[in-house]
């Protein structure tokens, strides 16, 4: 058993001393961080990962211009609802709107979902042969994802694409492995245009997908589009765009098929504003919505808080704050491709926000 | 190499302050208290998350009973859980990396510690000391960018066509490239530091006379080795690979960017797959039903389950093989 000894105790103590120096490491750096951010931040945040570049660069702008800090953790939409349910955050964020059974859970009381800028799904794909942008609809995608449709020249997307010549290849189905509100996004467009996609898988930001390869985040979808001649998957327009991956153009309500940009989604939430009552609550989805120019998978994305701020200085600062982002904060939205809200939904947003401080219902 | 005095010195200080304890009585209390307290906090910490994790995990576990073992659905909408596929995955890539990255370890190993000359050995241990320090996520996209595209376009087409593997269940179907295989690859390069700097320094600690008797009795070099040293290193090397079976367990970021994240019993290692961590890693930040991240909880517990199990063969396999050296 010595020698045993002798073999084992260089190396656990090689361990233990390489662990002490990390866990030391990470340690501090941990402290200086938490020192950092205690000292000066006045509202705290968390949620949904895809509107965060653009939030991030509000933030900054916003703490440029007013002093104000406001610190976001890009944690997910899941994590957001929860957390401000739990009252650990003043805001969260999310791109799918809270059930009714979440919004009873949550512990401070009625909670105000704030729409802040839109984003679009694309249908990017991998054709290396095709030049023009290929056409889809809205039941025919619904049948690739299903896994109905399993080759490229299939006659019922020939048919769309009268003059172009499809690979009689196998369609390589991508979507997303993690959950995400780009995934509930597109399941909600299908869901919306498909009756069979309704009734299985379904609407979720984590599906039980029929066919296909999961990748990791938009990045993973993009790369694996980008690399597997074949492919098709969705993913959000700005990574699309970095990629240079052709994006299909999408059928929508009124029979014209509309490639997504920053107008044609902005396009989809001015249609859909003719849903909207006086009183609505502003969980209202946008996919395949009305107007003759609107891009059928477009979704807002929310900024969710308290109606009645226990806080009256930060519920203060959430009113000021939430009124530039639907002022001035739009006007950074479409360099990011992020898409604005229409002018008229941003004023009535504007006016919904009104007396978060004071508490009293608007 | 200062890892060579650290058990001798370790030996004299245990000896050497033997008489000194006796006359500080109330030192060594105290002394005795604070480790003791410190060697129980470390099983009680893993006491709290076992419970933690189970608490978690129980209204899952109850709903979906053995099944969740075994089922195959994963169906986040409609609430209906089994982890069936993501444990074999699990299992099936750790075997792969081990598989591949067992001999290489040792054959790196044997070389530095019994064939490099001095001036090479410490530049390669370093070199390969270097492999573990790189973050997950940098090997996943090297997996994404440049290990896939070429097991799709070579490799995998090599396999299944060139060789006619293809006919066979395990090298079976489209060739998308992330897949089981290339899982089970990248944990290969991923646990092979880990293994071959256990293997080095056991090597290493094998002392002179064993490799001097045995060279004075005739034997050659290769026999010197394979009669002398590896009987000797055994054990430490097999707590290497243990070492190495313990992180592919539970890699995540770099096996979920290339397995494909699938839902399905598959007998081919061209197939895409899921493993445990991987699932948990992907689904945890958007789960907002109560069951589903209870199911994920669940997943957690399993993995945790397995961990122990693997990790108790293991021991055993420690054990018995060093009573079977008669030390």
């Amino acid at each position: 058993m010595l020698h045993r000894h002798r073999v084992l105790v260089p190396i656990l103590t090689a361990a233990a001393l390489l662990s002490a120096a990390c866990g030391g490491e990470s340690g501090s750096a941990g402290d200086t961080g938490a020192a950092r951010s205690s000292g000066s931040v006045d509202l705290t945040g968390a949620g949904a990962t895809f509107p965060y570049p653009l939030y991030s660069k509000w933030f900054a702008d916003y703490a440029n211009q007013t002093g104000v800090r406001i610190n976001y953790q890009s944690i997910g939409s899941g994590g957001g609802i929860r957390q401000l349910s739990e009252q650990t955050v003043d805001f969260g964020a999310t791109d799918s709107p809270m059930t009714d059974e979440e919004l009873a859970r949550a512990k401070g009381g009625p909670i105000l979902h704030i729409p802040t800028v839109l984003g679009a799904v694309v249908i990017a794909y991998n054709l290396p042969e095709v030049t023009q942008p290929i056409k889809l609809t809205g039941p025919v995608l619904a049948d690739i994802y299903r896994g109905q449709i399993t080759k490229w020249n299939d006659p019922r997307i020939a048919q769309l694409n009268a003059g172009v010549t499809l690979p009689p290849t196998d369609v390589l189905v991508v979507h997303r492995s993690d959950g995400s509100g780009t995934t509930y996004i597109f399941s909600d467009y299908l869901a919306a245009v498909s009756p069979e996609w309704a009734a299985a898988p379904g609407r979720g930001k984590e599906l039980k997908w029929p066919v296909g390869l999961g990748a990791k985040g938009n990045e993973g979808v993009s790369a694996q589009v980008k690399q597997l001649p074949g492919a098709i998957g969705y993913t959000e327009l700005a990574y699309a765009r970095q990629n240079q991956l052709p994006v299909a153009s999408i059928q929508n309500k009124s029979g014209n098929f509309v490639a997504p940009n920053a107008e044609s989604v902005t396009a989809a939430a001015a249609g859909a504003m003719g849903k909207l009552g006086a009183d609505s609550d502003y969980r209202i989805s946008v996919v395949n919505a009305d107007g003759a120019n609107a891009y059928p998978i477009s979704s807002f994305t929310w900024l969710i808080v308290y109606q009645n701020q226990p806080d009256q200085v930060k519920g203060q600062k959430l009113e000021d704050f939430l009124k530039w982002a639907l002022t001035a904060g739009q006007q950074s939205a479409a360099a990011l491709d992020y898409a604005p809200l229409p002018p008229e939904l941003a004023r009535q947003l504007a006016g919904r926000v009104e007396n978060l401080a004071g508490g009293t219902t608007p | 190499m200062t890892d060579h005095a650290a058990p001798g010195a370790a030996d004299e200080r245990g000896t050497g302050s033997a008489p000194a304890i006796e006359g500080a009585a109330v030192g060594d209390r105290i002394y005795r208290g604070a480790i003791t307290v410190f060697a129980i906090c470390i099983p009680l910490l893993l006491l709290l998350i076992a419970i933690e994790v189970g608490i978690a995990a129980w209204p899952a576990l109850r709903e979906f009973g053995f099944g969740f073992l075994s089922s195959s659905t994963w169906d986040p909408v409609e609430g209906n859980f089994g982890a069936g596929p993501a444990i074999a995955g699990t299992l099936i890539t750790s075997v792969i990396a081990l598989l591949i990255a067992t001999p290489l370890a040792l054959g790196a190993a044997i070389f530095i510690s019994e064939f490099a000359p001095a001036w090479l050995r410490t530049p390669v241990a370093f070199v390969m000391d270097l492999l573990a320090a790189i973050p997950s996520v940098v090997y996943g996209l090297w997996g994404i960018f440049v290990l896939v595209p070429i097991l799709r376009t070579h490799i995998m087409p090599f396999l299944a066509d060139t060789l006619g593997l293809g006919r066979f269940g395990l090298f079976s179907g489209p060739a998308y490239g992330n897949s089981v295989l290339a899982a089970g690859l990248i944990l290969a390069v991923m646990v092979l530091p880990y293994i071959t700097a256990v293997a080095r320094e056991v090597l290493l600690a094998v002392p002179r006379s064993q490799r001097e008797a045995a060279l004075a009795l005739g034997a050659t070099r290769w026999e010197m080795i394979s009669g002398a040293v590896l009987p000797y290193a055994k054990v430490g090397i097999l707590g290497g690979v243990i070492l190495g079976l313990g992180r592919a367990l539970g890699e995540t970021m770099a096996v979920t960017m290339v397995i494909g994240n699938r839902h399905d019993f598959t007998t081919s290692l061209f197939a895409p797959g899921y493993t445990m961590a991987s699932l948990i890693a992907n689904e945890f930040t958007e789960a907002t039903k109560d069951i589903h991240l209870s199911a994920l909880m669940a997943v957690g517990f399993v993995l945790f389950v397995i961990t122990l199990i693997v990790n108790a063969i293991a021991r055993w396999l420690v054990w018995r093989v060093s009573r079977g050296q008669g030390a």
